[in-house]
């Protein structure tokens, strides 16, 4: 194992973090603070309750998972594609590192982002509203295997894309919207037939749920399904990036 | 597996090379790198140079053949093999928000190497480099952006060395201060493979040239045994009147009739103490020959390329 390898990649991509540490602080900061203006104050101030939570407390394990999902794609893409842009990847390629430890040194630094920024985020929520967590461990570690499997997808679309611009399609035109339809401000339940039934086709209700269970103990689906999914969408980023590595596309000529 | 002395550092067989929708980039290379030489692999550009570097990198993948660098199977046991590697390569590719230290120290934990401060200073001294260590490497010039290219390559301590055109757009003291790196390298037993399509470059500093155009590598030889190949001159004497045949008092110069009898060629070892240019001017004199213009011309190494080239047809 190259130990000293993945720690080189995990410090270089952890410092590019630091030079724009406050952007990378202060954006999800203040977004946040902006959709508890917006949807805990403006319309929480009409709902109340949603399944017996606090509407404004509803709302915290959705916009956290919402920043995750973005920022760990954001992050992770950009972490690999960079080097391709400017031509750094050379390094990479001709280090003796497997694809796994590769993985390791980018993916760790990116998901350890995603984190901070979910924990800044859950800070930043105390300040708005009272927010129990029933089961905190179980918490932390749900935010772990979605950052995690999110920043592994936006490592494989920073292989995979050809110029800036398709590094934004797949979060812009798939996964925002994915999640604003996926239960992020409301309760599944509320909806009337057949977008109830439509919405549980979309994999990131179940993300959202399973998350917001750690929260609050209920959720609109199984507890156990939504594991399943997170777990399943990890794996399946896991495969696709061993077969990006395996067979060099999009990397090595 | 030990290092044995005597045998090839880099071994090459049947390596080729076929793009995707793209030209056939090598035709089944054989090549013998020895441990602790110099060697300049020249071609024009387009030849296959590059391609050949990165794929003994890990950065192309080969279509076919093996690769052992010393010893170790670049496909099965590229750990190995790839840690005995350093490359420079052609384009000017950095990090440029990274520090001169930074990025240094950074290529040599990539290549599984505990951190050596003390090495890593001596590396950048030697490079002139230190004084710049803090410097951002966008605020470097081209010239000290290759010196940090070098600088990273060197990082983890590698046997073996690859230069892509290591002189591309570098000026004449950088270039003599690479050779003495380049020198120095190889006295501490560091083999170095550099590219280039200036044959002066192979002259000053290799120990063996292989010649490389159209993704074939045409020979290998010492460099004295090309250079003398390369320092083939040619006399031409455009005649007054043509002549039919070359008459036989000349025969010791063996000179050649071209066009049509019109010029007397002949070629010479510029190498030579004695290129026996008076002594054949002298006969052509007594002989009554009248010239009326007179030329010498050198076979570049582009003629070189060509004639190899040609005789792979």
């Amino acid at each position: 194992m190259n130990l000293h390898g993945i720690w080189a990649i995990y410090r270089f991509e952890m410092a590019r973090f630091g030079r724009t540490i406050w952007t990378s602080l202060a954006v999800p900061v203040i977004t946040t603070s902006l959709y508890f203006i917006v949807f805990g104050s403006a319309i929480g101030s009409q709902m109340r309750e949603v399944s017996g939570v606090p509407y404004g407390a509803f709302i915290v394990p959705g916009l956290m998972l919402l920043a995750i999902f973005s920022e760990s794609i954001l992050n992770a893409s950009l972490g690999i594609y960079m080097p391709k842009f400017t031509g750094t990847i050379y390094e990479i390629l001709s280090a003796p590192l497997s694809p796994i430890e590769t993985v390791l040194g980018y993916v760790g630094a990116a998901t350890t982002k995603s984190l901070l920024i979910g924990l800044i985020i859950f800070a930043t929520a105390h300040l708005f509203v009272d927010l129990p967590v029933a089961h905190p461990v179980l918490m932390l570690l749900y935010l772990l295997l979605v950052a995690a499997a999110f920043c592994l997808f936006g490592f494989a679309i920073g292989i995979l894309a050809n110029g800036f611009e398709q590094l934004q399609v797949v979060p812009l035109l798939i996964v925002t919207p994915l999640t604003f339809l996926g239960g992020a401000f409301y309760s599944v339940q509320i909806l009337p037939e057949p977008w109830r039934t439509v919405t549980l086709f979309n994999p990131v209700v179940y993300l959202i749920n399973g998350f917001r269970w750690t929260f609050f103990g209920q959720s609109d689906v199984g507890v156990g399904i939504s594991l399943g999914v997170s777990f399943a969408f990890l794996c399946a980023c896991l495969a696709f990036v061993t077969i990006i590595f395996r067979t060099g596309w999009r990397l090595k000529a | 597996m030990s290092p044995d002395t005597n045998s090839a550092i880099l071994r090459l067989q049947g390596v080729s090379k076929q793009y995707r929708d793209g030209p056939t980039a090598l035709h089944s290379v054989d090549l013998d790198i020895r441990r602790g030489e110099i060697f300049a692999l020249l071609g024009p550009n387009g030849a296959g140079k590059t391609t050949l570097i990165s794929i003994v990198c890990g950065i192309v993948t080969a279509s076919a053949g093996t690769i052992l660098v010393d010893g170790h199977d670049a496909q099965a046991d590229y750990k190995a093999a790839r840690r005995r590697i350093g490359l420079v390569p052609q384009e000017l590719a950095t990090d440029a928000f990274e520090t001169v230290l930074a990025t240094v120290s950074f290529s040599r934990r990539l290549f599984g190497r505990a951190a050596d401060p003390a090495y890593v200073e001596r590396l950048l001294r030697d490079l002139s480099l230190w004084e710049k260590r803090s410097a951002k490497i966008k605020d470097l010039s081209g010239g000290m952006k290759r010196r940090v290219l070098i600088a990273k390559a060197l990082a983890h301590e590698p046997e073996l060395l690859f230069l892509d055109e290591p002189s591309a757009g570098v000026d004449v003291a950088l270039r003599r201060d690479m050779w003495t790196l380049v020198r120095s390298l190889r006295d501490r037993g560091v083999t170095i493979i550099l590219t280039t399509h200036y044959i002066e470059e192979a002259e000053e500093m290799a120990d063996r040239v292989g010649v490389i155009a159209r993704g074939r590598l045409l020979l290998v030889e010492d460099k004295a045994a090309l250079m003398r190949k390369l320092g083939k001159r040619e006399l031409d004497l455009t005649l007054v009147e043509p002549l039919g045949q070359v008459p036989v008092e000349l025969a010791e110069w063996s000179p050649t009739l071209e066009h049509d009898g019109h010029v007397l060629r002949y070629v010479f070892n510029a190498t030579d103490e004695h290129t026996g240019i008076p002594g054949f001017l002298r006969r052509v004199g007594d002989l009554g020959l009248h010239f009326k213009d007179l030329e010498t011309a050198k076979s570049s190494l582009e003629d070189i390329f060509v004639d190899l080239v040609e005789r792979e047809r």
